[in-house]
């Protein structure tokens, strides 16, 4: 019977000479069920329960003739097409820069991790304060020290998101350049030395010793930034909560607005499901990225 | 290291290109000066909105619209408001800033009890299809958090969370185990199997063997996630804003988020209700720093 059952679950099991049952395996499997039930309870069953939300085609249908999820369709790919890649530019250039071993440079990046040390909320409501363009800080000091009047900030659209985007780059920018700093720092010293000595310039060091050994995390970093960029909520909703006159929003913003404050839920969730071309792709190429490592 | 020498490099660099036809010294000057240009560059854009928050938060109320660069009657009377719960907006200050911690520490202790029993049982214990539930939470992880917010909503009233302090518990938990999973993992790696196996030989069961060999050896680990889901949870708004309604209930961004229902906010208040709120999540994060940045950046290098 023993050696029958055993003979059928090894059959069964995908790998082949699977080891025999053990009292540590059982173990396993029960260490196992706190995540598990986290897992169905609050992953598999909200998730499904946004499938079975989203799978009206009529809620699709009165999304595409929304001028403002159309609008907002532009402002997400805005949003992800400069924040990311502007970010994750800026963090390639600053890890550079502070990999210097000046003591004044230092220190310089203990206080830049501020943003990132700090929560997002309070300091997108300073932002937000300090660029309102009648009372704000910054036109405040526009017109004293230079006699300019200042943008209307948070008010023209187009300034609106780009203020947006650059409280997203401020929030993460440290995040980001720590990890290419990490990513720099794991290129052995030899490298160097050898470009050294063949005469090579600084250009020339980054382009062939630096950025072949750290494309590939620049490229994970990239796509996990889009996916996290994506799901940025913050720093527009409490920046200019979608205003003015709901031209500012993005994907996750809009989700929120149709279900919450015009309580139709299944446009909310149709919103956040047409992001799934994008999300899917890249989820997939993520986990292959970061999960195949892990072996 | 690597940093060390590429400067050594850097310095020593042939001459070659027109940069090179630059006298030596008159280069050293240029650099320094830009590598300086660029720090104070670097040091405005990162204080500049801490500064506006600290700025505004010793300017009197009646002065919030002056828009100054320094306040002309500095004051601490707003932080007097907001610990004395002297203002309409500040009514549950504590009780809110209560909720916060209330949240953070139990998201943290789930986090860390659920996460290092399944990664124990994945890595250690090697678990039938561990890896199956490793790449499911990898999958969870790369779940923007703000897109399931809607079905989550309507998932915690089905379980009648609404409106409870443990429906953002669960909320913050649940996004904050997969990664936390990922970290325990990949850190797990660099612990030997003949520890393992030594205790295993001095007959330990798999229960003695997490408690005694497993968690005092993960220690790093646990400190960087324990942190992370701390101030994940501490610092979350979306979901605190959609599950908690009323005052009482209420986590301190989500108390932030009410003064913005008026038009003529207290922004003084708001600011210095900010930089109390701020202040232990960034002291704590600067205090365990050096856990969070190799903890953080456990799985980058290899990716």
């Amino acid at each position: 019977m023993a050696a029958h059952a055993e003979k059928t679950a090894a059959a069964v099991a995908p790998e082949r000479n699977a080891a025999p049952w053990t009292p540590e395996l059982t173990w396993g499997a029960i260490l196992l069920i706190p995540y598990i039930t986290v897992f169905f309870l609050f992953v598999v069953w909200p998730v499904g329960y946004g499938v079975w939300l989203g799978r009206d085609p009529d809620s699709y249908r009165r999304l595409l003739a929304d001028p403002v999820y159309l609008r907002t369709v532009w402002n997400t790919a805005a949003f992800l097409g400069i924040g990311v890649n502007l970010k994750l530019f800026l963090a390639l250039i600053l890890s550079a820069y502070f990999m210097s071993q000046r003591p004044w440079i230092r220190w310089l990046s203990i206080l830049f991790i501020l943003p990132w040390a700090v929560p997002s909320i309070p300091t997108i409501l300073s932002f937000r304060w300090m660029l309102n363009s009648e009372w704000g800080m910054l036109n405040g000091m526009l017109w004293d020290f230079f006699r300019i009047e200042g943008p209307w900030w948070l008010v023209d659209p187009k300034l609106a998101l780009g203020s947006a985007i650059t409280v997203h780059i401020w929030k993460y920018l440290p995040f980001w350049t720590l990890i290419l700093m990490a990513g720099r720092s794991a290129i052995p010293t030899d490298y160097y030395e050898a470009a050294r000595i063949d005469g090579a310039s600084r250009m020339q060091m980054f382009a062939y010793v630096t950025w072949p050994q750290i494309r590939n995390l620049y490229v994970t970093s990239t796509l996990l930034s889009t996916i996290w960029t994506l799901g940025d909520f913050n720093s527009i909703y409490l920046l200019t909560g979608g205003g003015p006159n709901e031209l500012t929003h993005v994907l996750a913003t809009l989700g929120v607005r149709y279900a919450f404050r015009l309580q139709e839920l299944d446009m909310g969730v149709a919103t956040v499901m047409t992001a799934l071309p994008i999300l899917v792709p890249l989820v997939f190429i993520l986990i292959r990225r970061l999960g195949g490592r892990v072996e | 290291m690597a940093a060390r020498s590429e400067a050594r490099v850097r310095g020593t660099t042939p001459r070659r290109g027109l940069w090179d036809l630059v006298a030596h010294p008159v280069r050293r000057v240029l650099e320094e000066g830009f590598m300086a240009v660029l720090g104070v560059v670097i040091l405005i854009w990162t204080i500049l909105p801490i500064y506006h928050m600290a700025i505004v938060s010793i300017t009197p109320l009646t002065d919030a619209f002056a828009g100054k660069f320094w306040p002309e009657r500095p004051t601490l009377e707003n932080y007097q408001t907001v610990l004395f719960q002297e203002h309409y907006f500040l009514r549950e200050f504590w009780r809110q800033l209560g909720n916060s911690l209330f949240v953070a520490l139990a998201t943290m202790a789930i986090v860390l009890f659920v996460a290092s029993l399944a990664s124990f049982a994945i890595s250690r214990l090697k678990a039938r299809y561990g890896h199956v539930v490793s790449n499911t939470a990898l999958l969870t992880y790369l779940i923007p958090m703000a897109f399931v917010a809607i079905p989550f909503y309507r998932v915690m009233s089905d379980y009648g969370l609404l409106n409870t302090l443990w429906a953002l518990t669960f909320a913050m938990a649940t996004f904050a185990t997969p990664y936390a999973i990922w970290v325990f993992r990949q850190y797990s790696d660099t612990i030997p199997f003949e520890l393992d196996e030594a205790a295993r030989v001095d007959g330990a069961t798999p229960l003695q063997l997490y408690w005694l060999v497993y968690l005092p050896l993960m220690r790093p680990a646990m400190i960087a996630i324990g942190t992370y889901a701390l101030l994940l949870a501490w610092n979350e708004y979306l979901y605190a804003f959609l599950l908690l309604h009323n005052e009482e209930r209420a986590t301190i961004p989500v108390a932030m988020g009410f003064f913005l229902n008026t038009d003529d906010a207290p922004w003084s208040l708001l600011m210095a209700t900010a930089i109390i709120y701020s202040l232990p999540p960034a002291a704590l994060y600067y205090s365990v720093r050096r856990y969070m940045v190799s903890g953080l950046t456990a799985g980058a290098t290899k990716a």
